[in-house]
């Protein structure tokens, strides 16, 4: 018994061990409280090009001299506005406009980076730091941690909403730019505190996976929530102590853990696509379909 | 091109109306609008009396669910003026004076939320910054299913129901929501007998409480029945006025573009 507290408590008897679990305990729990919003609305993607384009703006601010969580959000949230920009200028797809600006202002910090070279570590940005985590480091993710994971629980209804159906939230008066720009600004300070954990490659992974893995246990908002951050803290955790014990990368065993609880979902969990109970449903629901075209042939 | 006939079915007009008197449910004056190159609406005029069903009828493409986003305020580059009892669509939005309920084909229906939930939604304007129900709003959509016929399906995902059942949801939605003008597109499209029965049965009891209705549908035979006036609409108003008129073969050859 004491062996086993011994184990889990060694690590974290180390300042930089506890300030790297705290860290990514709060990220990875904001980050899947997003993605379950984010993979609904279908902004997978946007995640992906935010985490990506902040990296220029790290580059930046190393350079300067100005705090890189700074130069990251405003690169992060300037690539969400030129998305934005041309997605309303052009006839382009999403994707397509997402593809263009995430690749080319990560090209600019490669590019930006390669000429200054001795400026800034490459792999701590692409692959996280944990290790490092400082006393300010935690404190800037707890700040901003709480106050991300503050305003998504408290407009959580209004969110769900705006991913359901924006049509019937405009009707009611409800402003859905606003909300369609507090997401993205949240989106753009979730990625900055969650760099240090996991690197730009891997928060993609934290802000799809728990919010899709949570899908495939529940059909209500209201589970699919904490779901999504029980197995977030989880993988944080499992994550954590494998980087102590194993020498293992963080990101890299966070987001392994977090696909194995994906794949679990999808194995056992009531809507995963192998269950007997989602499959006779899926069933029943295709021969009422079928059902109601026929009425409609009568 | 015409606002022939005029309003004709004063008639209808439900003495519960008196909130509204005077002011037209809906009035749009030289409403225009274009995706690109492509005309949608041109030049649309209109005057529709509160308290009354008005038909919206034209084929597919004719601009009717175009109608409805203008009227709700969802195209940026419509030119022209909406008003919804006298206020700007904006205002009208905001006093909760308009319910919209969708073509039900557009839901997204894997979406985790409940028969109940759904219908909550059309609360929410009247809820506070979290939007948390109340005992009252918990009420409402109580007896809102209970109208529908849904009680016993609350809890089930939307996406369980059939056709009929989902847009009695949402019809149940636009009913919560209590506003005075109610817009339908196409509540009767894929839905079976029950459920139609039902839509019509719900959307009359609202007219007789007051309530404005314009609502898109294809089913003409149902039309002397519902509508107290008709709509034709192809890109441009074509007839307005009583449904017996609107329903001559003359004018349903114009609304539907075939040779009379």
């Amino acid at each position: 018994m004491t062996d086993i507290l011994t184990w889990f408590l060694e690590p974290i008897s180390h300042g930089f061990m506890s300030r790297a679990l705290v860290a990514t305990l709060i990220s990875a729990s904001v980050c899947a409280l997003l993605s379950c919003w984010l993979v609904q609305i279908g902004w997978s993607l946007m995640g992906d090009a935010v985490s990506h384009a902040v990296f220029p703006g790290v580059v930046f601010a190393h350079l300067i001299g100005v705090p890189f969580a700074l130069g990251a959000f405003i690169f992060g949230a300037g690539a969400v506005g030129l998305i934005g920009a041309l997605q309303s200028r052009t006839t382009l797809k999403s994707d397509t406009t997402i593809g263009v600006v995430f690749t080319s202002l990560f090209a600019l910090g490669i590019a930006v980076n390669s000429v200054f070279p001795s400026q800034v570590d490459l792999n701590h940005i692409l692959f996280g730091n944990i290790l490092g985590v400082g006393v300010n480091d935690l404190l800037l993710v707890a700040v901003v941690g709480v106050l991300c994971g503050g305003i998504l629980l408290l407009k959580r209804r209004d969110l769900t909403l705006f991913a359901f159906d924006p049509v019937q939230a405009h009707t009611l008066g409800i402003p859905v730019r606003r909300l369609r720009f507090l997401l993205l600004l949240v989106l753009a300070l979730v990625v900055v505190i969650t760099l240090q954990t996991v690197g730009i490659i891997l928060v993609v992974a934290m802000l799809i996976i728990p919010g899709a893995t949570a899908l495939l246990v529940s059909g209500r908002m209201a589970r699919i929530l904490p779901i999504a951050v029980l197995s977030a803290l989880v993988s944080s955790t499992v994550g954590v102590y494998a980087a102590y014990y194993l020498n293992a990368s963080v990101g890299g065993v966070v987001v392994l853990t977090q696909a194995a609880l994906f794949m679990l979902a999808l194995l056992v969990g009531p809507r995963g696509g192998l269950s007997p109970t989602h499959l006779r449903s899926r069933r029943a629901a295709h021969t009422s379909r079928l059902g109601a075209a026929q009425t409609m042939d009568a | 091109m015409s606002a022939a006939g005029g309003p004709a079915a004063s008639a209808a007009v439900n003495p519960a109306a008196s909130a509204d008197t005077g002011l037209a449910a809906i009035s749009v004056r030289d409403l225009h609008v274009s995706y690109g190159s492509v005309i949608a609406l041109s030049g649309v005029n209109l005057e529709l009396p509160a308290g009354s069903i008005v038909g919206l009828v034209g084929m597919n493409g004719s601009g009717k669910s175009t109608l409805f986003s203008a009227l709700i305020g969802t195209i940026p580059g419509a030119r022209g003026t909406v008003r919804i009892l006298g206020r700007e669509s904006a205002r009208a939005r905001a006093e909760n004076l308009v319910a919209f309920v969708p073509q039900t084909e557009v839901i997204d229906r894997d979406f985790p939320i409940s028969v109940r939930e759904v219908v909550m939604l059309g609360r929410y304007g009247r809820l506070g910054f979290t939007r948390r129900p109340r005992a009252a709003d918990h009420a409402a959509v109580k007896a809102a299913l209970a109208r529908v016929g849904l009680t016993e399906l609350a809890e089930r995902p939307i996406g369980a129901l059939s056709g009929g059942q989902r847009k009695r949801a949402f019809v149940a939605r636009g009913i919560v929501q209590d506003a005075r003008v109610l817009l339908l597109d196409e509540p009767f499209g894929g839905v079976d007998a029950t459920s139609q029965a039902l839509i019509i049965r719900v959307l009359k009891e609202l007219r007789d409480e007051g309530r404005s209705l314009l609502v898109a549908t294809h089913d003409l035979a149902g039309i002397p029945d519902l509508c107290d006036e008709v709509l034709l609409l192809n890109r441009r108003v074509l007839f307005h006025g009583d449904p017996a008129t609107a329903l001559l073969p003359e004018n349903l050859a114009l609304t539907f573009g075939v040779a009379p």
